[in-house]
């Protein structure tokens, strides 16, 4: 008879790892499965808004969170992927790419990850041009040209980073004007090295072993441009296409309440994955506090 | 045991912090390469790792794409 754990825990970015913190400190023996540890807070880059940190980057307040949750000694399951969330009476079985497990409760914090374009060439050039994290990989890109895709505060902030290293940039965006900031779009307007490309959509993405061109559709009127990088910025979408038996909204989040219940008495959902109204880390790590002290009353009730 | 660790890197990118931090914390010294600030160097990792994602970390003449925990664990212990 395999084990059945009393929490598990489904990713351990904010809200998995404060979840996973205030378990254990219940003894409440949780198994936190996750594909990685930080989740999006590694990815940002200058944080100035989390409590008791004045200034700390991304990827040093993920090890931060990293160390802090392995202070306790529960089971961590790294780079493993939830496949399948079943409801089984009255415990519920977590299907990954690995093993299969058992728990009375069940977190889902599995939050975001980058939308992609759904095109020709997209997988094929990931990584070979094109790339999902301007931060990360912008700086490869020094004296060449580039397109970045959409027009919403991140792809602006792209735009705006890679005029500091690249040649020429093209932003391309499907709607017919840009939406972020006001501060981004008049910088970015007034900037020779831009080029913005309105009401136009991606079409192919083209090249040998690297990115060569790129092919969209501006006002029904196809167009190649020559570049050399891509950077994809239109969006994120949530990590819940394993947990189908749970009730999202339009944009697939997973609907919780105040208590971070969901639909299914026993799971419950936390940060970005979920309906909640505001996706920032501190957010993110007390809606995953909320989630664990529903849990623990849930587990006090039915024993 | 010795081991010959390169990070191809740069500087705001977080995987490549995570990387060095990793390898800080188990007493392993290493190259600490910044590719953005020389192209030599960016093109001798782009023909290493045959992409153009950061990091790209070098042990013992393997290359690692991306901080990717296990196989450098596997590689260091080897």
């Amino acid at each position: 008879m395999k084990k059945i754990y009393d929490l598990v825990i489904i990713g351990a970015g904010p809200a998995g790892i404060t979840a996973a913190v205030y378990s254990a400190r219940k003894k409440m023996d949780p198994l936190v499965i996750t594909k990685d540890i930080g989740g999006q807070a590694s990815l940002s880059g200058d944080i100035q808004n989390y409590t008791g940190y004045q200034f700390i980057t991304g990827p040093e307040l993920a090890i931060k969170f990293e160390e802090h949750m392995r202070k306790f000694n529960f089971e961590i399951k790294e780079n493993e992927e939830v496949k399948e969330l079943i409801s089984k009476k009255g415990t519920f079985l977590v299907k990954t790419d690995n093993d299969n497990y058992q728990a009375k409760t069940v977190i889902v914090a599995s939050g975001k990850r980058s939308r992609e374009l759904g095109v020709t060439g997209e997988r094929e050039f990931r990584n070979k041009g094109l790339t999902y994290c301007a931060t990360c990989d912008g700086p490869l890109f020094a004296g060449r040209d580039v397109a970045v895709i959409g027009g919403g505060n991140s792809a602006l902030d792209a735009a705006l980073q890679l005029t500091k290293i690249a040649n020429k940039i093209y932003v391309i965006n499907i709607t017919d004007n840009l939406t972020g900031d006001g501060i981004m779009r008049e910088k970015i307007r007034a900037d020779d090295k831009v080029s913005i490309f309105n009401n136009s959509r991606v079409k192919e993405i083209l090249g040998d072993s690297f990115v060569q061109a790129i092919k969209i559709e501006e006002d029904k009127e196809e167009k190649m441009l020559d570049v050399q990088g891509i950077f994809v910025e239109i969006g994120l979408i949530p990590n819940s296409d394993f947990a189908s038996y749970l009730e999202k909204n339009e944009r697939k989040e997973i609907i919780v309440n105040q208590r971070n219940e969901t639909n299914i008495p026993g799971i419950f959902a936390a940060g970005d994955v979920t309906n909640v109204p505001e996706k920032q880390i501190i957010i993110a790590a007390g809606e995953g506090a909320k989630a664990v002290l529903s849990a623990f009353r849930y587990l006090s009730t039915r024993k | 045991m010795y081991k010959k660790i390169k990070v191809y890197g740069v500087p705001t990118c977080p995987f490549c912090k995570m990387a060095k931090e990793f390898f800080k914390g188990k007493g392993f010294d290493f190259e600490d390469l910044d590719v953005s600030v020389n192209q030599d160097l960016a093109k001798e990792m782009i023909k290493k790792s045959g992409q153009m994602s950061v990091p790209v970390i070098e042990i013992d003449g393997e290359i690692i794409i991306g901080f990717d925990k296990k196989k450098i664990e596997a590689l260091i212990r080897s």
